[in-house]
Order: structure tokens, then sequence, then C-alpha cells
């Protein structure tokens, strides 16, 4: 078995007095696309919000390329090729695309800026059509496309895509789905948080299911997508 | 009284006084467009500054236009730690503690400068104080006139920093959206405290144009910034351009005022034009519509 690239061993973590996250363990290896699935409220945002340093662990350990990264600031955790593409996009609205997508390579791989955007570009032509507009003029699958770019940038080797289907229309959504599997191609390492559950299980080799904090049934994506309890029981669908 | 010959140059002088306001009021704009908080220390750093420049005059003989070439740098690692080590991490991101922070700072700064300086007023004799340029029928003090072109510079090196440096890009990302550029790897704590530095350096700045035609004590500063927050809200929070159109137009609504009402009330027109402003666009000049 290949050595896990993300390694999450009992991460609890919370805000105020509330506990969100109670004792969460799982890896991601290398070129593998995850899941995590679950129901709205289950804790995925706190938990992609604990992975990249912006919500403290309260405890537990997170490991990425074996390095402890735990108590890491958000910044550092970008610099060493965890890249987050967070719920609700975070796009910088005032600013225009392309600026959008270099503030992507602030921190990492800000050498190879040109050559990176240009291959954002040939992923996205609706982003370099629109490279001069201001992102907040865009429309919401652009959005969601730009903050993906934006990612993109950082040269990613493990990308977390929080909830990126939200608000789509269904043949956006197709889309995405194509897109994730095409960026997982050319070697990166995804980690899929969504409440889209028969594509996000198409996609994945790997799914967890995160309800009221913990995992309540892990496995290999095609296993999971056959177990009869799955969308009745921890997806209240 | 209505003739070019009065006009004009009450038209100029207050564009001179204006331009001051503006960079004043660039500094805390700015800071609140970043940090979303009003920084109640500004007036305090401004009479820190002008003391700075007082006694770089008085003790080593350097010219305040010199001395803000080390004045500005100083300030802006002054502003810098204090939003570091001590604004950022007492506030904790809650509002009202960064009201009482910044307060509090302002309540020690005054009160130190008071201890150390007592409360005499200071002013310094250059020897070109009294300079005029002949504009038409105005006569402008040259030192006002500096102050008036150094600002103008001052606004557009700081909007170019903003527009097309990583820096000044990465400061608007904080501005607009804090997570999503804490996700592309942008350090928003070194990043809030660039913005408070950057500031710390426009009052610096001010401080070095103002002390060849003013005088400074503990509390020089409080006049100016109280007329600095009226123009950041006439400019529209957070706005560059508003708050340099915005001082230079209070700075001209104050001229006029008190030419037709008299030196003591100029500053009522000030107001009651900032109070018809709330009225009829409470976002600014420059604002953005909530």
């Amino acid at each position: 078995m290949a050595k896990p690239l993300l390694l999450v061993d009992g991460l609890h973590t919370g805000y105020g007095s509330t506990e969100i996250l109670r004792g969460v363990d799982f890896h991601v290896k290398p070129s593998e696309i995850v899941t995590v699935l679950g129901a709205n409220g289950a804790g995925k945002s706190t938990m992609s919000r604990a992975i990249s340093g912006v919500t403290r662990p309260w405890a537990g350990t997170i490991r990425f390329k074996d390095d402890a990264i735990e108590r890491a600031q958000p910044a550092e955790i970008v610099a060493r090729g965890l890249i987050q593409v967070p719920e609700g996009r975070r796009i910088f609205p005032n600013m225009t695309v392309r600026e959008n997508l270099d503030l992507g390579a602030y921190r990492r791989g800000r050498s190879r800026r040109n050559v990176n955007r240009n291959r954002v570009f040939s992923i996205f032509p609706r982003l370099s059509e629109r490279q001069s507009q201001r992102a907040g003029t865009l429309s919401g699958g652009e959005q969601q496309m730009l903050a993906i770019g934006r990612g993109l940038m950082a040269e990613p080797e493990l990308l977390i895509l929080d909830e990126p289907s939200l608000g789509l229309s269904p043949l956006l959504v197709e889309e995405l789905f194509v897109l994730i599997k095409n960026i997982n191609a050319q070697g990166i390492a995804v980690l899929l948080i969504e409440q889209n559950v028969v594509q996000s299980l198409e996609v994945a080799q790997r799914a967890y299911i995160l309800d009221n904090g913990r995992f309540v049934l892990e496995g290999p994506a095609a296993q999971i997508a056959n177990d009869p309890d799955l969308k009745r029981t921890y997806l209240g669908m | 009284m209505l003739s070019p010959v009065i006009l004009v140059p009450a038209l100029l002088n207050g564009l001179m006084t204006g331009a001051i306001y503006a960079l004043i009021a660039l500094g805390l704009t700015l800071i609140y467009g970043v940090l979303h908080i009003i920084n109640f220390a500004h007036g305090t750093l401004l009479t820190a500054a002008m003391f700075a420049a007082f006694f770089a005059y008085a003790l080593v003989g350097l010219d305040p236009y010199l001395a803000v070439l080390i004045i500005a740098p100083l300030f802006f690692l002054i502003g810098y730690g204090l939003q570091r080590f001590i604004i950022g991490p007492t506030a904790h991101g809650e509002d009202r503690n960064y009201l009482l922070v910044t307060l509090g700072l302002a309540i020690i700064i005054e009160n130190l400068l008071l201890y150390v300086f007592r409360a005499d007023t200071r002013t310094i004799n250059l020897p070109y104080a009294f300079d005029v340029i002949e504009i038409g029928t105005a006569f402008l003090a040259v030192p006002r006139v500096i102050a008036f072109v150094a600002v103008l510079v001052v606004a557009s090196v700081l909007w170019i920093f903003m527009q097309w440096t990583d820096t000044g890009k990465a400061i608007r990302a904080v501005a607009k959206e804090k997570l999503g550029a804490e996700l592309a790897g942008i350090d928003v704590a070194h990043i809030h405290a660039v913005t408070f530095g950057l500031g710390t350096a426009c009052v610096a700045i001010a401080a070095c144009l103002l002390i060849p035609t003013y005088y400074v004590n503990p509390t020089a500063g409080d006049a100016f910034v109280l007329i600095a927050f009226t123009i950041v809200v006439l400019g529209g929070m957070g706005s560059i351009l508003g708050a340099l159109v915005g001082g230079l137009f209070v700075g001209v609504v104050e001229s006029f005022s008190s030419m037709f009402l008299g030196q003591s009330l100029g500053q009522i027109g000030i107001f009651v034009m900032f109070i018809v402003m709330l009225l009829v666009r409470p976002s600014g000049l420059f604002g953005e519509q909530a």
C-alpha cells in the first residue's frame, strides 16, 4: 500500500464550546480521489477548515506528506501543496479573473505563474475569454471554475474541493465531475467533500460517510454505493 | 465679496488644507477598508509623528521634507508592530475589542507624550516658511504648495501599489474575502499589519508636511482626525479616491465657510455639509451601495 499523502487521526474540533467533529480518522493516498459525504450539519466544512488550518483542532493529528500540520498556519499549509477550494467559492469579487488566478500563486508556484495560468485557461476557455472581467460579475458556474482554477495555480498535490457542485445546474454538475476526473488524471489527489452522493461515488475510489461528527461508514466507493442503508439512514434522502 | 480676487485664493487655500486632511483620511480609510475597524489611535499617531518631525529639526536640524524619508518608514514599522503584536492578538477579530484596544492605545500614547513633553506648544521656524508663490491673485505659502503636491504624489503611489503589486493585490483580496485569501496562501495577519503600517506611514508623512506651518502639542493631531473621520464617511468607507476627493472638498468647504462665517466658525460648514451628505447619500461619494 502506498504511503498516505494525508493522514488524519483522532481529529476533534468545534466552535466555542460546541464540538462538531468527534474523533475523525481517515487518509488520502497519492493520486487518489476520496469523497467525504454527509448531510448539512454533519461537519464536512468544519473538517476541511481544520485540515487547512483555518479552524484549530482540539485534539488529534493531521499529517501531510509525513509532516504534522495540525498547528500550522493556513498559508504554511498552502506552501506545502495542500490546497482547498472552499465552499461558497470565496473568490475576490472586486478583482479581475486574471488577478484572482494570479493570487492563487501568491504563496506557491509563483515562478511558474504564466505557464500555470495558460494551463488553467486551456482547461477553462471561458475564463480566458473573461480574464479582464471582474470576478463578481461571473455566473455561479464560472465562479466555481475560477475558484478551482485559482486552486490549480498553486500546483496542488492534494486538492480539497468543498461542495463544488453546490448551486450548479445539473448539466454543469456533469461537467464538474468530468473535470475532477481530469484533474486527478494529472496526478493530483482529490478530497471531494460533497452532498451529491451518486456522482461523487462514481468518480471516487474510496468514500467516507460523515454523520454527526463521526464517520459511520467507509470503504471502496463502489461498495458504499450499493449499501442499502446508506441513503436512508445517513444522508436523509 | 464674491469677486474672483477673493474666491480664487479661498479655493486654492482650501485645496491646500484639504490635501493634508486627505492624506490623514487616506490612512484611516485604508485601515478601515481592510481591517474593518475604526482606528482610534490615528490622531495620537499623527501627534507622535509631529513630535518626531519637530525634534528631528529642533535637535539635529533635519529639514522636515528630508526627515520624512526616515519618519515615514519608522512609523510604518511602528504601525506594523502595533497591529501585529498588540492590536491583532488582543482583538481576536472582535469589532468592540478593536475599538477598545485602539482607544486604549490612543490614551496611552497621548499621556506618554504629555508626560514626556508637557503640554507646551512647540513650533519650528524654517527659513522658507513664509515664502509665497503667486498664482494669479492668490499668494500661496510655499510649505502648503509642497504639501499639496506631495499628497497627490503619495496618493498616486499608493493607488499604483494597490493596483499593480502582489502585496497591494493581497491587501485588496484580504479586504473583500478573508477566508478566500487565507486559502490562497496569503498570510492575513501579516497583510493586516502591513495595512496598518501603511496607514500609519500616511499620518507620518502628513505630520512632516504639517510641521513647517503648524504647531505641535500632545493633542495637536486630534483636530485633524475628527475631520478625517468625516472625510472617510463622506468619500465612502475604504475608498482611496474617496478620501482624496473628500479631503480636498472638505478643505474647500472649510475655507469658504470661514470666509463667510468667520475664522472660528469655519468648521461648521464641514459638519453641515456632512449631515446633508448622510441624509442624501449615506454610502458616501465613492462608497459601494449596500
